[in-house]
């Protein structure tokens, strides 16, 4: 029986961008227990459906989270058009799908360079945050914005992306392709990298469930679970698998979401051949009136958007549940029984979104 | 290779909550999201299962009144502990025992329920 | 060893390379043509209808029909663009460049010309006596005949309405105007 003390984690600490409190509990160098508290930039943004109307209420998803930021625009929109019965244009929906892949690719690359500032290999992250900006200007040329796209409407989109835009996006993501698999090597080749990762937080399969992991932080422990499989966009059309990995560590996250990336260049690649002609959105009339689960892959996992409507313009109950919400058990879980250097990792592994969970 | 089906929703009694959760767990599905929301003067609460290999997602649907004590279901499922924090503090929704119990201090709100509106107890029926 | 000169290529190239990041402020930042960056109007294009009052999430932007102005608070606005996808003159336009930040929350004002206030009178003054006329006609029908359900209904809008003298037209309900003005700008 070593020395029982515990030690208050953040919420300012170095490797965190946003604050989460975490008190370890710990055995000489070893965590025994995490206790984790949150809370510290909870904004309300759900209770604004009393005074936004629910076409107003887009603007507001979408500011849920500064990364995923689409992703949440997009899973409202489509729970809203959902109860509505409205169909989308086929060109609204390859368009959706298109940005919505562009955004987890610049969230994957920011998490990889925060994950290499986590374990002090401070070149790998500027290379990685040099890689993402050529996808953030692709996003701001093609929507207007860099982090909040506001392309979304119920019924639609409001941008479109021509034929020349879009081949020029491929052209480039060949490039970005290519330096990638740089720093591919520089990941999960290297020595010291592999040092810190391997074999660092292992949640296994049965554990990974249990505790209700969603994204590529179950999919690491060998969860296929990818809610693209469901079809919402255009991914229905599109091929692919999710990509899982048996391992469970710390490495296998961070190879997991590498090989989304080399994915999501793909999925944009399929897309932008198959794109269809037509409108960009259906005049939407009426106010919702019902209730729906819609379930998006965010960048980081499953997110649940609960929208129920009353036949009023304001809707009666937003709820969004980010993956960040349901990945906090798993976090705690692994941090049990790691060492208290690895704390940063492992916090880092779970890519943690802490404005999205407090909403 | 597309999965998408329908979501169910399933309407139960307070005292069958408890066994419809072990029920659900027994048969391999995970706790997706659970949360409150309050329509004519009364709570609903949702408990969404989901099925990691269908796609199959099946939410428990309990109305209860403002008053009305609910018990935890996390001796059955532990990973409800932020959930069911979550609807304590911002509806005020009276769940006993949570094994984790942040005593509406999770997202450290100073108003008490603030989603719940301001004339909640007048229209309760 | 191969893990460890996995970077080499791309030292050598970072050397002799130029950096990749700018040197701002001195070098202008060049913005893509549809960067969301702030809000402008073509004030004389406005009529007043106030859609995108309505329809600001954040709720930034006034108008005032009468004084013939347009403001906004360029602090609170969030550059959505649902105003300029609403509006039903597109006279709203997003526009690469920002806000610059400032000391203290502002709103600019943006005024309608004397010419178009001028005119847009004599518009309303129009409509109001055309209204008034065609009142004037149904009563007298109503008077002549049964009186019929429909015109019951609708007479006591148009009296109000027309109950105002033409010269201060414009101080009626900033809703109730411009109704009368969009068809009156299509003729």
């Amino acid at each position: 029986m070593g020395n029982i003390s515990v030690v208050p984690f953040g919420p300012q600490h170095p490797v965190l961008p946003e604050p989460i409190h975490l008190d370890l509990v710990l055995e000489d160098e070893k965590v025994i227990e995490a206790v984790p508290s949150i809370g510290f930039v909870h904004r309300g943004l759900e209770s604004l459906i009393v005074k936004k109307d629910y076409n107003e209420m887009v603007y507001v998803a979408e500011r849920t989270c500064g990364i995923c930021s689409f992703g949440h625009g997009m899973g409202y929109v489509e729970a809203v058009e959902k109860i509505m019965g409205v169909q989308i244009p086929d060109r609204a929906r390859y368009l959706r799908t298109i940005w919505m892949e562009l955004s987890r690719m610049h969230s994957h690359l920011l998490w990889l360079g925060l994950l290499a500032d986590a374990f002090g290999y401070e070149s790998l992250f500027y290379h990685c945050w040099r890689i993402r900006e050529q996808i953030l200007d692709m996003i701001e040329e093609s929507t207007g914005g860099r982090v909040i796209f506001s392309v979304n409407k119920v019924g639609g989109v409001m941008k479109d992306m021509d034929a020349q835009m879009l081949g020029r996006f491929v052209e480039k993501l060949g490039d970005v392709e290519d330096q990638i698999t740089g720093i591919r090597k520089n990941f999960l080749g290297d020595k010291t990298v592999q040092m810190r990762l391997r074999g660092v937080g292992v949640l296994t399969k049965q554990q990974a469930h249990d505790l209700g992991c969603a994204g590529p932080f179950g999919r690491a422990s060998g969860i296929a679970t990818d809610m693209r499989t469901r079809g919402y966009g255009a991914y229905s059309e599109l091929e692919f698998e999710p990509i899982i990995s048996n391992d469970g560590d710390s490495y296998a996250r961070c190879q997991c979401r590498i090989d989304e990336l080399f994915q999501s260049i793909d999925l944009i690649r399929q897309a932008a051949s198959a794109i269809p002609a037509g409108d960009l959105f259906v005049p939407v009339k009426g106010n919702p009136d019902g209730e729906y689960f819609m379930r998006i892959e965010q960048p980081r996992g499953e997110a649940v958007y609960y929208v129920k409507g009353t036949g009023k313009p304001y809707l009666n109950r937003l709820r969004i549940r980010t993956p960040t919400f349901a990945n906090l058990p798993g976090l705690c879980e692994t941090l049990k029984g790691a060492d208290y250097a690895d704390v940063p990792i492992l916090v880092l592994t779970i890519d943690p979104c802490i404005s999205c969970t407090e909403r | 290779m597309i999965k998408c089906p329908e979501n169910e929703l399933i309407t139960i009694e307070k005292g069958e909550l408890l066994s419809r959760c072990m029920e659900m767990k027994k048969s391999g599905l995970r706790l997706s999201q659970a949360c409150a929301a309050f329509c004519d003067g009364n709570y609903e609460l949702s408990y969404s299962f989901a099925d990691d290999e269908t796609y199959e997602y099946k939410t428990l649907r309990l109305p209860a009144g403002l008053d009305e004590e609910i018990p935890s279901i996390t001796d059955i499922i532990p990973t409800a502990v932020f959930y069911e924090n979550e609807m304590a503090e911002m509806y005020g929704v009276k769940i006993q025992m949570i094994s984790l119990d942040y005593h509406n201090k999770l997202y450290r709100i100073e108003e008490e329920a603030p989603l719940l509106p301001k004339d909640a107890k007048s229209t309760a029926q | 060893m191969s893990s460890i000169l996995n970077f080499t290529g791309t030292l050598l190239k970072n050397l002799v390379s130029k950096p990749i990041t700018k040197n701002y402020p001195e070098e202008p930042a060049v913005y893509p043509e549809r960067t969301r960056g702030r809000i402008v109007i073509d004030i004389d294009q406005c009529i007043s209808c106030g859609l995108c009052v309505r329809n600001c999430p954040p709720r930034c932007i006034t108008v005032d029909k009468n004084e013939g102005t347009w403001t906004i608070n360029r602090f609170d606005c969030i550059a959505c663009g649902y105003c300029a996808s609403k509006c039903p003159k597109k006279c709203l336009k997003l526009i690469p460049g920002y806000q610059k930040p400032g000391r203290s929350k502002a709103a600019v004002t943006y005024r309608k010309s004397e010419e178009v206030m001028e005119a847009e009178r004599q518009k309303a003054a129009e409509m109001a006596a055309r209204k008034a006329a065609a009142l004037k006609a149904a009563n007298e029908k109503k008077a002549a005949a049964a009186p019929a359900p429909a015109a019951k209904a609708a007479a006591p809008a148009p009296a109000a309405k027309a109950a105002v003298p033409a010269q201060t037209v414009s101080a009626a309900p900033a809703n109730a105007a411009p109704a009368a003005a969009v068809p009156e700008e299509k003729q």
